[in-house]
């Protein structure tokens, strides 16, 4: 088969071009500008130059709202992954009562917004008298991605590890010792994938941190108040580096799901 | 006086609206090999879930090494199972697959390595134990299950149709083998399988099993050639039944009356009844001159061959029983009889048969 360029799928690939084009130009437009030497980020484009990255990397409020974002995606992911794995494990391996239920209402918060869970989390946090903090942000990611862990472990668990699970009990291991040495191992590219989504989700998500946040902030949050002041070739360059990040954790996802697959 | 293996005291075991085992009651002596056999749905398999400790029982109590297990988990007991998908962790190396069951019991680094290296070896496998499990055959990973198993020392092994998925030679090969580790090791098997041979080369005891009941329990020559029941006599091979009504019963023998006439047969039977009669298709015999020597086989009567094929070691054939003056209606007509014959005996359709049976090879079955 060859994919030279003829008159019949010109249409084809003038499509697929105005696609790319539409997802990705903004974002090449994002990064190229974040190398402008002058002060706006605006054409023409002269540069290239690395002053704004060196100023990014000496502005202390960013490079603290950097190391919070950091903390708070790992953490959040963590915690939202091995959630996610024990709900799983319990409705996928054990009969309980209202199991139904029980799954829709775990996978339920897919559906609402982020803006109405900020809100929710708001309200109960004040209710409870709970000071907005990078807990109460790692909170809110938690309830946000344990949907997407859940979902993704339940998915991946099959006939294949119950046999197993069986065989170790067979063999005297202890429920603790089966998850940790048989079910969890079984399962990691899919604990993988979630916790690398997890993350990427968390590093970027802007509404609930806003909202739920005080004094200690995430990158997003800080570079939207940076924002407010006008636009600035740092804010380009910063949400390159947002941007790089997630591309990262991406990658690694990708190589979760997809390398397995190549391996076998 | 010895403690049984395993006891079995009136198990009955319920799904919703199914009863998959029936008040079974069952001892099995310590060193034995049985063989649990049965069609699919017998409840072979969901007894020996109960053996392992995976489903508790509705009713009854279950007891190994004289200890009650009926309600212990599987980690606790002192069984081990190889299973039919053999459920090897993929994740591990054939050595921690096989040490696994010794880490979990606590057993120092050192010791399980030396044990390891030896069951690896018993099972033919030595030095295989750095490879991954995805790299070894479907024989070989039936081996690693089976080493996985013994290497803890239970008290008894549980097979769950491990052999089902090899093809013919290796399952032979692999039968072979289990005879002669059960014999050096010496611990309890019980083996799960609906194929009749491989019961037959394997066991020191069948145990079958038919709708949640135990049907028949013997060492194999005996289940084969003395079936307790009809449904045994027909499990077990081919054979034929004829019915009949007894006309006389004296000294553990009993006189019926069948269509291919009056015959004596070994077992208690109530005069009176109906019963049913089971005689093997080998030994079914030709008798070259009906009436001569009655002692030694009482005659069927004449038979035309309908279908004769070539089995290699025999020849399969089937006959349509005629009556006394050679037609082919009346008593026996429509009778059909499957013989095993001689491989080089050049029988064609169409051939007559005069047959006849020894006393000693009709089974009076409890029906």
């Amino acid at each position: 088969m060859t994919f030279g360029i003829t008159l019949r799928n010109l249409p084809a690939i003038a499509y697929a071009a105005l696609l790319y084009g539409f997802i990705f130009l903004p974002v090449i437009v994002l990064v190229l500008f974040s190398f402008q030497a002058s002060r706006v980020p605006i054409p023409p484009f002269n540069g290239p130059s690395l002053k704004w990255y060196a100023a990014v990397f000496a502005d202390a409020r960013m490079m603290d709202a950097l190391l919070n974002s950091v903390i708070v995606a790992l953490v959040s992911s963590t915690a939202s992954v091995g959630l996610g794995f024990l709900a799983a494990t319990a409705l996928a391996r054990h009969r309980i009562p209202f199991a139904g239920p029980i799954r829709a209402l775990l996978t339920a918060p897919l559906t609402v917004s982020y803006l109405i869970i900020a809100m929710g989390l708001l309200i109960t946090f004040n209710a409870i008298g709970m000071p907005k903090s990078l807990l109460t942000i790692g909170i809110g990611h938690v309830v946000i991605n344990l949907p997407l862990c859940f979902a993704i472990v339940y998915s991946q668990m099959g006939a294949h590890q119950a046999h197993a699970e069986r065989a170790a009990r067979d063999l005297g291991a202890a429920e603790w010792q089966v998850l940790l040495l048989i079910t969890a191992p079984m399962l990691w590219p899919a604990l993988f994938a979630s916790f690398f989504l997890s993350v990427t989700f968390s590093w970027d998500e802007f509404i609930i941190a806003f909202m739920v946040s005080r004094f200690d902030v995430t990158l997003p949050v800080e570079i939207w108040s940076m924002l407010r002041s006008g636009l600035n070739p740092k804010t380009n360059a910063v949400g390159s580096l947002v941007f790089g990040v997630s591309i990262v954790a991406v990658l690694l996802l990708d190589f979760a799901i997809f390398g397995r697959s190549k391996r076998r | 006086m010895t403690v049984p293996a395993v006891e079995i005291q009136r198990v009955t075991k319920r799904f919703d609206q199914t009863v998959a085992l029936d008040g079974v009651t069952l001892t099995i002596e310590a060193g034995s090999f049985v063989v649990l056999l049965g069609p699919s749905g017998s409840g072979k398999t969901t007894l020996l879930n109960i053996l392992g400790g995976f489903l508790e029982p509705s009713a009854g109590r279950v007891w190994i090494g004289g200890a009650d297990v009926t309600f212990v988990p599987p980690a606790k007991r002192p069984t081990t199972t190889v299973f039919q998908d053999y459920a090897l962790f993929p994740h591990m190396s054939i050595a921690g697959n096989v040490g696994f069951g010794l880490a979990m019991r606590g057993v120092p680094k050192d010791a399980r390595r030396a044990r390891v290296a030896a069951a690896l070896e018993m099972v033919g496998l030595p030095g295989l134990g750095g490879r991954r499990v995805h790299e070894l055959s479907g024989g070989q990973r039936q081996r690693v299950a089976l080493a996985r198993a013994l290497v803890v020392e239970p008290q008894v092994l549980l097979l769950d149709e491990p052999l089902g998925a090899l093809d013919l030679n290796l399952r032979r090969q692999m039968q072979d083998e289990l005879i002669r580790i059960q014999k050096r090791v010496g611990t309890t098997f019980l083996h799960v399988t609906h194929d009749q041979d491989e019961a037959m080369s394997i066991a020191d005891v069948i145990v079958v099993l038919n709708r949640g009941r135990i049907e028949d329990v013997g060492p194999p020559d005996r289940i084969y050639l003395r079936p307790a029941t009809r449904f045994t006599a027909t499990f077990m091979g081919e054979t034929n039944i004829l019915e009949g009504r007894v006309v006389e019963a004296r000294g553990g023998r009993g006189r019926v009356e069948t269509a291919l006439g009056t015959l004596e047969a070994d077992g208690e039977a109530t005069p009176g009844t109906t019963v049913h009669l089971s005689v093997r298709p080998e030994q079914i015999v030709q008798q070259a001159d009906p009436g001569a020597d009655p002692d030694a086989a009482q005659p069927l009567g004449a038979a035309e061959v309908t279908e004769a094929g070539f089995q290699g070691t025999h020849l399969r054939v089937r006959a349509r029983c005629l009556d006394a003056d050679g037609g082919a209606d009346g008593g026996a007509d429509g009778l059909e009889l499957r013989l095993r014959l001689a491989q080089d005996s050049a029988i064609q359709p169409g051939a007559r048969l005069n047959l006849a049976v020894k006393r000693e090879h009709l089974v009076l079955l409890k029906d």
